[in-house]
């Protein structure tokens, strides 16, 4: 049974974590987000759960790596400025191998930028962010319904991999109201009830977790490899665990993709505002479709290897609410034969659905490269 | 015969990587004597700090967390919160505590998150070779201070006990030295009342601890307690501040 509820984007992935489980939440306050917190502020006491305002952003995150080290589910959130802030403490919750979700419901940049919704932190989610050799997975909701699912999916594959999640919206997400379905259990336990499960007791499958060494040799969560050797041998085990994710964990949605002459690529809000412009198109029977990432990273790869295999004409157009960072892992997906063009906009404008159809239409009987593409408004 | 000296379970029988006279030996000794003493070492997390420290958990034998360069009592914070019942402690150098982690140390010890911080004071920065610290004193030729710390330009050594001992939510603060093995005593007699005072539930306790690093005060072990003594003590009077 099922629950139909009427929700904010960012109360959803709040609600999201509290159900899967997450009993810790650390951040501080930056708009378009500012409603996570504050539910989390409410609802966290509730279920037993820690609720803490810090006093920066690198506080944050290293209160959710000490959280995440004791083998509590823990989340963070954030935008775009503060997501820069989280670097250190997420490049150490990778090195320490530790899972973690953090939430970053992205603003326009560079800078302060300002509050309009964006999606200009692509490069920084998902090429590393902080520094060393490491990766978040990346997940990219497009809905608010999304948003809750693809939160709970978070903690799961975190603790799968014991790495850090990164949910990855804007803030025309975070902010817009739509009725979701959730399983209908977690409104109407009494929420007393559900403090007692989980207060305060660590997994147990968490061997690693740090619990006091009571009969057991100490446990140790750190990232630093000091002797010869270790350090490569860290790297080089990480770089088998991306392999292994990049093998089974891309998520993507395709639509029309089968008799399409142009192959609109597309995530998040971006994604739905191309879904009403390949109607308006389709209904001119010009045969458009969508290829939109859930996975970021990583990167849904095989899915454009597939509509390679096929033989398919294509080209490819990505959009997004930026000035060209997803379309770089488009062009490596695809490779050098096919045409990838590009049509973004970003520090307070959105690509319309006007200005995406546009673009399909000029594209439509390009025959030579040109780039990038600059619709005209 | 009964053994009288022995050393401490939670400490590992391993040769340390500190230099001849370094304080950091003693102090971590006297966590461990303290922690067999209440024990506590199924219990205990510590937080170990960015410094010459930063390995402290190789020879410390209890559960250990790394915390990124003065962030420990964030992460000491998070644990805390979580696993109440184990006894948390951040061990942490005074570029860790009072200049890259100033921001969380007072807002940790504003909380009055129940925790015991371990503060070791040795007036440079060990690790990277001898840079001015917060605490360096006037006058005192480091790395980054070739011609002595002034004021004028560098500011003035960081009190940073005094500075939290203002603060409602902080419970006891106590500066102790370990230049003498009198001294030694009582700064094992106040780290072990912090324990206490966590295991009371009181809140926020720091024990600062005055150590000598020989390395980059360019002086023998023995002149660098010698001037732990004399000078040192000067500008950071020993005593309880709170
Ligand atoms: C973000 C960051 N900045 C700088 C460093 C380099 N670093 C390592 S230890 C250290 C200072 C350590 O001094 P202190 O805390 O006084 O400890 P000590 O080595 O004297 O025991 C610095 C600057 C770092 N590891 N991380
Ligand atoms: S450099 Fe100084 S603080 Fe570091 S180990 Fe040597 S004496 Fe100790």
């Amino acid at each position: 049974m099922s629950e139909k509820i009427l929700i904010t984007g960012n109360e959803a992935i709040a609600e999201a974590a509290i159900q899967a489980g997450a009993r810790f939440y650390a951040g501080y306050p930056i708009t378009p987000q500012n409603e996570i917190p504050a539910y989390m502020a409410k609802r966290m006491p509730e279920v037993g759960g820690v609720f803490i305002q810090s006093e920066s952003e690198l506080a944050a995150i290293s209160m959710v790596m000490g959280a995440a080290a004791c083998g509590f589910r823990a989340l963070t959130s954030s935008s775009s400025p503060g997501i820069s802030l989280k670097q250190e403490g997420i490049s150490y919750i990778a090195g320490a191998e530790l899972p973690a979700v953090i939430v970053n419901i992205m603003r326009a940049g560079p800078g302060l930028g300002n509050i309009w919704p964006a999606q200009s932190d692509y490069f920084q989610a998902t090429k590393g962010g902080g520094h060393g050799d490491y990766h978040n997975i990346v997940l990219a909701p497009a809905s608010v319904q999304e948003a809750f699912d693809l939160t709970q999916f978070a903690f799961e594959l975190a603790d799968k991999y014991r790495n850090p999640v990164m949910v990855l919206g804007d803030g025309l997400l975070g902010q817009m109201m739509e009725p979701i379905l959730v399983p209908r259990s977690s409104f109407l336990v009494p929420r007393e009830e559900s403090k007692q499960s989980t207060k305060h007791e660590a997994q147990s499958t968490k061997t690693w977790a740090l619990t006091g060494c009571k009969d057991r040799k100490p446990n140790l969560v750190a990232s630093f490899r000091m002797r010869e050797g270790d350090l490569e041998k860290l790297n080089q085990h990480l770089q088998e665990k991306y392999q292994e994710i990049e093998g089974k964990e891309q998520g993507f949605e395709a639509l029309d993709i089968a008799d399409a002459n142009t192959i609109i690529v597309a995530y998040g809000t971006m994604a739905r505002i191309a879904k009403g412009a390949i109607k308006t198109l389709r209904a001119k029977n010009i045969k458009v479709g969508l290829i939109r990432p859930i996975t970021l990273w990583p990167f849904p790869k095989d899915i454009f290897d597939r509509v390679k295999g096929q033989g398919l004409r294509v080209k490819f157009l990505a959009v997004e609410m930026s000035y060209g960072q997803m379309v770089e892992d488009v062009r490596l997906a695809v490779g050098s034969e096919y045409m990838v063009e590009f049509l973004g906009r970003s520090g307070g404008g959105i690509p319309s659905e006007e200005e995406i159809a546009y673009s399909v239409e000029r594209i439509a009987d390009r025959k030579t490269k040109r780039y990038p593409l600059n619709a005209k408004r | 015969m009964d053994k009288i000296f022995t050393k401490p379970k939670s400490l590992r029988d391993i040769p340390t990587h500190y230099c001849p006279g370094c304080g950091h030996g003693v102090a971590h000794r006297l966590v461990c004597e303290v922690v067999d003493e209440l024990d506590i070492r199924e219990k205990v997390i510590g937080v170990t700090p960015i410094g010459c420290a930063v390995i402290a958990y190789d020879y410390w034998e209890f559960d250990c967390c790394e915390a990124a360069h003065g962030r420990a009592l964030a992460v000491a914070t998070g644990i805390k919160r979580m696993r109440p019942h184990n006894l948390v402690f951040t061990y942490q150098g005074d570029g860790d505590l009072a200049a890259i982690g100033t921001a969380e140390t007072i807002h940790a010890a504003n909380r009055g998150e129940n925790l015991t911080v371990i503060f070791i004071n040795n007036a440079v920065y060990g690790m990277t070779g001898g840079q001015m610290a917060p605490t360096t004193l006037l006058e005192q030729k480091t790395a980054t201070t070739p011609l002595g710390r002034c004021a004028k330009l560098e500011g003035y050594p960081l009190k940073i006990s005094e500075l939290l001992s203002c603060l409602p939510g902080v419970y006891s603060i106590e500066r102790v030295s370990t230049d003498s093995p009198a001294k030694v005593l009582s700064a094992k007699k106040a780290i072990k009342q912090a324990f206490i005072n966590q295991m009371e539930g009181k809140g926020f306790s720091l024990v600062e601890i005055l150590s000598a690093c020989p390395t980059y005060l360019g002086l023998k072990p023995i002149d660098s307690v010698k001037w732990m003594a004399e000078t040192m003590t000067k500008e950071f009077p020993l005593g309880k501040i709170k």
